[in-house]
């Protein structure tokens, strides 16, 4: 789960993190009077997931509070598009009004699992503010990797070699090292997948502070953060991932015109890719389960087939446990229920009791193509929406 | 001979008193695995089935000389069974529960360390299958058939089409491990590698992979100077955009780490046959032994 950047600050602040002074607003009026009780001079930073904000125009300079206000009322309501959003963009819904500070350095730091270490991991690095994952391609001796055992948190000493790396000395040095220790101990208690500062900022003063922050959630582990659940913006999901999310399906929609429902996740990402294999591309991703219950079936197909890009249906069913015969009228009882659809339906079923289920399949009032692999599927739902078949 | 599960292992489920777990553990009966405990704390006493249930992993282990576990624990609390069996001296721990806390698993990695003797499998896994000796898992059984190819899988169904494409072909299986979708799991692809290595009854062994993480870049790199039986594979997610998890929580590109191109070009670097489709993956088997 992804939460906003003033959320993430909210967060790491509770740990003693410092961040800039400032608040969130949706009104542009309200803009101005934070910039006010700011000095009168601030930034105002749309609050969407996505990254990239700033060069997509979400981020603005104001000299004064009327700047603020004029600022907070192009970017609030905006389509931001950005290098994540997609081409549509994002609707800005808040906007975050922060004080200016003057900026010696920006620098990097962010903590997220080393899987193949199975320990959390500190990633630091003194090229901060940009794209860390080009650094880390162009240039990867600028990046240092401290793994840390989650139990005993980051140490006293790998704190202070992470801020060594980053080139910092003295008073400044442990300040860093402090922050890092605090933004390892909320990755930690809080669950998360990520949390990264980027860039974090030495200011002329020598402090060292958060000027933006991201952190994401292990959604496994939810069910121990009530607080993080309520930091949930479904504004910024795609609505057809939440209608499948209110089902327990998996859904994740993409750009193509073969809508896929499948059971089980590696048979559906393996079924994308057949579809690409045979020259089309896959309009979603969506994993029914592997028993592939009627229910499940039917909620499955409202929401694959309100997706205005799908222009073919290829439903791709391994009948193990589940019997490919119970599923074959699972499939002919949703498409009654929803009196039937208007686009080519390739249903490929293999498994237990198979030619029972392609008989329920041929037999029912519906013109399914029925597949007999998966090859044979891919093959017939790419010619559908080629018009050869 | 097959690898960790044979007619001899004794089988007992954490969580059989529930839908799921009692389901699925007389499935593992049915099928010919010696079910011979249940656990649920608080139920010590009562029967499933015929099998009695226990509090604890270790009451049942000592009463019934259990040595393998299958656990269908709610989420919260699969952790600590996958723990509690361990410091029970259970060999074989097959964790079938999907949606366990990274950080949990965590916790489950640093105590095993402790328990060389355990072997966890899983979490979020279908289990293991040694066709004709027993099955510990939700997979179908009556798709596979004894026989000499071994299978090794980050996924389910796509598993089963595997197997399902090897018995069409007649080509039975020694075992096949689903060593489940998280990005922290018991078993790696490499563990499972060193055992068929020694398994004399394991001519081939078909490996599928996913996106996220390095583990079948590990294999492979272990595969390419140690392991001369052939290996056919696939890696499912080349399509899935990045930074986005394809419903298992391990499988997303992060990064730019843990795609399918990274992971195929170290396979095929390692001489495994990579397919590019999931429909070849039997008769690519047939011809590397040389009966396609």
């Amino acid at each position: 789960m992804k939460i906003h950047e003033y959320q993430a600050k909210e967060i790491l602040r509770r740990y003693g993190v410092a961040t800039p002074r400032g608040r969130v607003t949706a009104r542009a009026a309200e803009a101005r009077a934070i910039c006010e009780e700011l000095g009168g001079r601030c930034v105002v930073k749309a609050q969407i997931h996505a990254g990239g904000r700033g060069k997509g125009g979400g981020v603005k300079l104001a000299k004064s509070p009327d700047e603020a206000e004029r600022a907070a009322s192009q970017i609030l309501g905006m389509q931001l598009v950005t290098h994540q959003t997609g081409p549509e963009g994002q609707k800005v819904q808040k906007v975050l009004i922060e004080e200016l500070a003057e900026i010696v350095a920006e620098l990097y730091v962010a903590v997220t699992l080393d899987r193949a270490g199975r320990r959390p991991v500190v990633i630091a690095s003194a090229a901060g503010g940009m794209d860390i994952e080009e650094v880390a391609a162009s240039n990867p001796a600028a990046i240092h990797r401290e793994p840390f055992d989650p139990f005993l948190g980051l140490l006293p000493f790998q704190a202070r070699r992470i801020a060594r790396a980053l080139g910092l000395k003295g008073e400044t040095a442990g300040k860093a090292a402090r922050l890092v220790t605090s933004l390892a101990q909320a990755y930690v208690e809080m669950d998360a997948s990520l949390a990264e500062i980027n860039p974090l900022m030495v200011t002329g003063a020598g402090e060292v502070v958060a000027l933006d922050a991201k952190m994401n959630f292990d959604d496994n582990a939810l069910f121990r953060h009530k607080d993080v659940v309520a930091m949930r913006d479904l504004a910024e999901e795609n609505p057809l991932e939440v209608e499948a999310s209110k089902f327990n399906l998996n859904y994740i929609k993409l750009d193509g015109e073969i809508g896929c429902m499948v059971n089980g996740a590696g048979l559906a990402m393996a079924t994308m890719d057949i579809i690409k294999l045979y020259g089309s591309e896959p309009a979603n991703f969506l994993d029914v389960g592997g028993s592939a219950s009627q229910e499940a079936v039917t909620n499955a197909f409202k929401i694959l087939i309100s997706d205005a890009s799908v222009k073919a249906v290829l439903i791709n069913i391994f009948g193990g446990i589940a019997r490919t015969d119970r599923i074959a009228g699972g499939v002919v009882a949703a498409l009654r229920e929803l009196g039937g659809v208007r686009i080519p339906v390739v249903v490929r079923l293999e498994g237990t009791n198979v030619e029972e289920g392609r008989r329920i399949l041929r037999e029912s009032e519906f013109h399914f193509v029925v597949a007999e692999t998966m090859a044979d599927a891919a093959q017939k739902v790419v010619a559908a929406v080629k018009g050869g078949a | 001979m097959a690898i960790w599960l044979n007619q001899d292992t004794r089988l007992l489920v954490q969580g059989i008193t529930g839908k799921e777990g009692k389901f699925h553990a007389l499935g593992c009966r049915d099928y010919g695995t010696q079910l011979v405990a249940g656990v649920t704390p608080g139920k010590g006493g009562e029967m499933v089935e015929g099998i009695p249930v226990f509090d604890s992993v270790a009451e049942a282990r000592a009463a019934t000389g259990a040595n393998a576990s299958m656990i269908f624990v709610p989420p919260p609390f699969a952790a600590d069974a996958i723990l509690e069996a361990a410091e029970a001296g259970i060999e074989l721990i097959v964790a079938i529960t999907e949606g366990v806390p990274v950080a949990d698993m965590l916790r489950v990695d640093a105590f095993l360390a402790g328990h060389p003797k355990a072997r966890l499998i899983g979490p979020n896994c279908p289990g293991i299958i040694t066709p004709g000796q027993g099955k510990i898992g939700i997979m179908p059984g009556h798709i596979h058939r004894p026989g000499r190819i071994g299978v090794v899988s980050r996924s389910g169904t796509l598993t089963y089409e595997a197997v399902w494409q090897l018995t069409g072909l007649g080509l039975g299986q020694s075992t096949c491990v689903g060593i489940g979708g998280d990005p922290i799991n018991g078993t790696s692809f490499l563990d499972v590698f060193k055992a068929f290595a020694k398994d004399p009854d394991t001519d081939a062994v078909i490996m599928i992979g996913e996106i996220g993480g390095d583990a079948e870049e590990t294999a492979a790199a272990w595969i390419a100077h140690n392991y001369n039986k052939p290996v056919v594979g696939f890696i499912a997610g080349r399509t899935a955009p990045p930074g986005r998890r394809m419903g298992h929580a391990g499988a997303i590109v992060s990064g730019g780490k843990g795609t399918a191109t990274a992971k195929m070009e170290a396979m095929r670097a390692a001489g495994i046959h990579v397919c590019d489709s999931p429909a070849d993956l039997g008769s690519s088997i047939a011809r590397a032994l040389g009966r396609g």
